[in-house]
């Protein structure tokens, strides 16, 4: 491949924009609403109208100096540089971002899953030369089960403990959605009750269309009423004094990190549910394979293993040790 | 198995004792034999498979996964019963697996050449948590936060039986304790131990708090002995049987055949067993060599004969006598060795002291001439209480030596600590080298974890794998209770009990000990 038209830190040369940028910069390409790739200050942001809507939720009207939005699909032109946006499945608007120039097809993925998610627009795959993928579960041991089998663990221990309630610790931004969804699809049709930091997030979504049935603040409900509910908070709620206004709560969390149960018993999580909205190991190597990309840059999470299974694959590839992110995607926002 | 699994499941899980409790009878209460006698003998840690190892299953896992992205996986889960379980790339058909009791049968029946295909098969066959439960089995390392006494306080809850009775009964019991089920099942009467020759739990000591403890106790009420560098043996003469147990309860009788064939009487005994001649201890160096085998060789026998320095009774003859009062029970020891000379046997010396600070100076006093690691001080009406309890027996250890070291390589921790370099690697100028001496993992606080690891991440010189070369500029200052010349080591030296005792963020690598400086430390001992 010829010199790549994208630098290492996701820098677009030829127009001097920069994608997922962790300082405030002139031209800023936003994949997703979440904080470890959308943040405020940049002077223009170019983003899908979903992940502007949820920007602006979080970070106020003015978090950027203009917007401009951009729908899937649509071709945008800047000198002799094309940006295509293409669902990435992560969260909603949450993008994949074709970069084209002279010929060269290059795919920085964001945040993405391959598995149907109704609270996020259907991944779709892009062909490119050079692909840019995120790795935050990067290693073989993260095989994520099906979400309906982890809802169903959910919904029979409720069943099996009606006088407990049950709180879900979810990122307010995507995971607490979709498991509202995912509970909907299961049949649970009672009200579902929120911590005050999933209010906006979830009125935001059902105004762009993503229906999620009866949500109640959970504060101020009587202590009793309670009992055998579902409740979604933020992880860090659900074993703080908050949690004591609840009958006896067991401590759920919505994760893909989950699967390891050692981490699930020193965050003090009696119920953990492996819901991912990031690939496992088994669907990023597909896509790797399915883009048809000679390049991969393997970026946000475990770097090394994709990176190495990527070469035995005669590919070539290297990790991007972008500044600003996490270095250990435990306590990423993301998931 | 599914049930066994969920069960495991839910122990890890919950942090509740009572519902871990719940869960634990419940169990016990709804399986049946020998399903719930094996999952007794799991839970306690009193299964062990001869050829069922975790090498065994990391070698069946390798002929599947690839080993580079099988070692980054171990490292970032940082548990290799969970890494295989989680890695297992190959899901067939999820049928039932056989139960626990069948399971137990494979492992014991089928031969080491074809245990890989057994477990391969197993492990395809399982749901991700019964695969996870699986390997646990095999490997034995459950690490779920259960205690053998947790598991005996359920069986006692189920059937309202004490705890402490079926302490009693429990080291003469074997899996999968069909007996012991009858018997609290009140199916049958209790299960027939002859008390005299078996274990018996052992007494332990809380360490001292020189601020608050000794201002309180009046040294009249103690008596004091010295405590001694070797491990602790209960020896249980039955009058025709021998028994040498660790304080786990493990039968060591194999390793110390000189002192089985060797001691006379009738009794159970407390003390600590020693490696030396005429009775004079030698170093712990010399005790490690011979734990180390199971069976001891005829070298060691002659070079390093062991004997056991007794310092309590718990069975006069055939009479318990753990109700007495140490006083007594001392008194009786003596009588009993009048009455029994014994040449692989001798007592331990109980010290006279005017007061505290009297004692305070034989414990320094002691360290330095004889290289004792403290002092016993033990209330002289307590009786012999299996456990820890409070406010009878105390070790009074005497001070640890210091050095300062240089950080040089940082290894992340396991479990909890599996994304933390907590594991730090250390040493001394050799002139103008730094050679390692030690290695600790422990001493700082978990704030101070997290610095360490942070600077550890941002000093890196080369990774390979889990272990990081870091920059020669951190010194910490290490506390050990000895040290001894070692072959091991680079620098000659290795240090008993090494741990972290400050992290001194403020002093130059430049002004850390040199070997030479070790060197006074291994003639002080």
């Amino acid at each position: 491949m010829a010199s790549p038209i994208l630098d290492r830190n996701l820098h677009i040369r030829a127009i001097d924009a920069y994608i997922d940028p962790s300082v405030p910069r002139e031209r800023a390409i936003i994949t997703h609403g979440h904080a470890d790739h959308a943040r405020s200050g940049h002077k223009a942001v170019l983003a899908t109208p979903d992940t502007i809507a949820i920007m602006k939720v979080r970070y106020g009207e003015d978090c950027a100096g203009s917007f401009e939005a951009l729908d899937f699909g649509v071709p945008y032109r800047i000198d002799d540089v094309t940006i295509t946006f293409y669902p990435a499945g992560h969260i909603l608007g949450s993008a994949q971002v074709l970069v084209e120039q002279g010929g060269q097809r290059v795919v920085v993925t964001g945040d993405y899953k391959r598995l149907a998610d109704r609270t996020a627009q259907p991944y779709e795959l892009v062909e490119c030369d050079l692909l840019v993928t995120e790795a935050t579960f990067g290693l073989p041991v993260f095989q994520h089960p099906h979400p309906s089998v982890e809802i169903a663990r959910l919904l029979k221990s409720v069943a099996d403990q009606p006088e407990r309630s049950h709180l879900v610790g979810c990122y307010a931004l995507g995971k607490a959605q979709r498991v509202i969804a995912l509970l909907r699809d299961a049949g649970w049709d009672a009200p579902i009750y929120l911590h005050g930091a999933m209010l906006r997030l979830c009125a935001l979504y059902e105004e762009l269309g993503v229906p999620l049935g009866a949500l109640r603040p959970a504060l101020d409900v009587p202590k009793a009423e309670l009992a055998g509910q579902i409740v979604i908070a933020p992880p860090s709620a659900i074993r703080d004094r908050w949690s004591r206004r609840f009958p006896d709560p067991v401590t759920c969390q919505a994760s893909g990190w989950m699967s390891v149960k050692q981490r699930a018993r020193q965050a003090l999580v009696e119920l953990p549910l492996v819901i991912s909205d990031h690939c496992d190991w088994g669907e990023l190597q597909q896509t790797i394979h399915e883009t048809k990309a000679e390049t991969v840059w393997v970026t946000h999470g475990r770097e090394d293993a994709l990176v190495y299974w990527c070469r035995s694959q005669g590919l070539q590839a290297e990790p991007l040790n972008i500044q600003g992110f996490e270095d250990d995607g435990g306590e990423g926002e993301a998931e | 198995m599914k049930r066994f699994a969920q069960l495991l499941e839910l122990l890890a899980l919950t942090p509740s004792r009572t519902r871990k409790l719940t869960a634990l009878t419940q169990y016990f209460r709804e399986v049946p034999d020998p399903d719930r006698g094996y999952a007794l003998a799991v839970l306690t840690g009193a299964l062990s498979f001869r050829n069922v190892k975790p090498a065994l299953l990391k070698e069946t896992v390798l002929r599947e996964v690839d080993e580079t992205l099988f070692a980054m996986s171990y490292d970032y889960v940082g548990d290799l019963g969970e890494t295989i379980a989680l890695i297992w790339p190959h899901h067939g058909q999820q049928g039932d697996l056989p139960s626990l009791t069948e399971l137990i049968e494979l492992f014991n029946t089928t031969s080491k050449s074809d245990l890989p295909k057994l477990i391969a098969a197993l492990l395809t066959q399982a749901g991700i948590n019964e695969r996870w439960a699986l390997v646990k089995l095999a490997t034995g390392a459950l690490r779920i936060g259960v205690s053998a006494r947790l598991a005996k306080t359920a069986l006692a809850e189920m059937s309202g039986v004490d705890v402490q009775e079926i302490e009693e009964v429990w080291h003469g019991l074997k899996v999968p304790y069909l007996d012991l089920f009858a018997w609290l099942g009140g199916k049958a009467g209790r299960p027939d131990i002859d008390q005299s020759a078996r274990f018996h739990p052992l007494m332990l000591s809380n360490p001292i708090d020189e601020e608050k403890d000794l201002a309180r106790l009046d040294p009249r009420d103690f008596a004091a002995e010295w405590k001694w560098d070797g491990i602790r043996v209960q020896l249980v003469l039955g009058g025709g049987t021998v028994s040498l147990f660790s304080r786990t309860g493990d039968d060591i009788a194999p390793a110390f055949p000189d002192i089985v064939e060797n001691v006379h009487g009738l009794g159970v005994l407390d003390g600590e067993l020693l490696v030396g001649r005429d009775f004079e201890a030698g170093s712990f160096n010399d005790l490690q060599q011979r734990l180390n085998r199971r069976v001891a060789s005829a070298k060691h026998l002659k070079e390093s004969p062991a004997f056991i320095r007794v310092y309590d009774m718990l069975f006069d003859g055939r009479e318990d006598i753990r109700a007495l009062e140490w006083t007594e029970r001392r008194a009786r020891l003596e009588a009993w060795f009048v009455g029994n000379p014994q040449s692989r046997l001798d007592l331990s010396e109980v010290l006279p002291f005017a007061d505290w600070d009297d004692l305070a100076r034989q414990r320094r006093q002691g360290a330095d001439e004889h290289g004792h690691e403290g002092v016993m001080i033990k209330l002289r009406t307590s009786p012999y209480v299996p456990g820890r309890p409070k406010g009878y027996w105390f070790k009074w250890k005497r001070d640890p030596n210091v050095v300062d070291a240089v950080l040089m390589y940082a290894q992340r921790g396991h479990g909890k600590r599996s994304s933390f370099y907590s594991d730090y690697t250390f040493g001394v100028w050799k002139g103008n080298e730094i050679v390692p001496i030690g290695k600790a993992y422990f001493g700082f606080t978990d704030e101070e974890l997290k610095l360490l690891d942070k600077w550890i991440r941002a000093n890196t010189v080369q990774a390979f794998g889990p272990v990081r070369e870091v920059k020669k500029e951190l010194v910490f200052e290490v506390a050990f209770d000895s040290a001894q010349e070692s072959t091991r080591h680079k620098s000659g030296v290795a240090l008993r009990f090494p741990r972290i005792n400050r992290i001194r963020w403020d002093k130059p690598a430049s002004e850390a000990a040199t070997l030479e400086d070790m060197m006074v430390f291994i003639g002080a001992t």
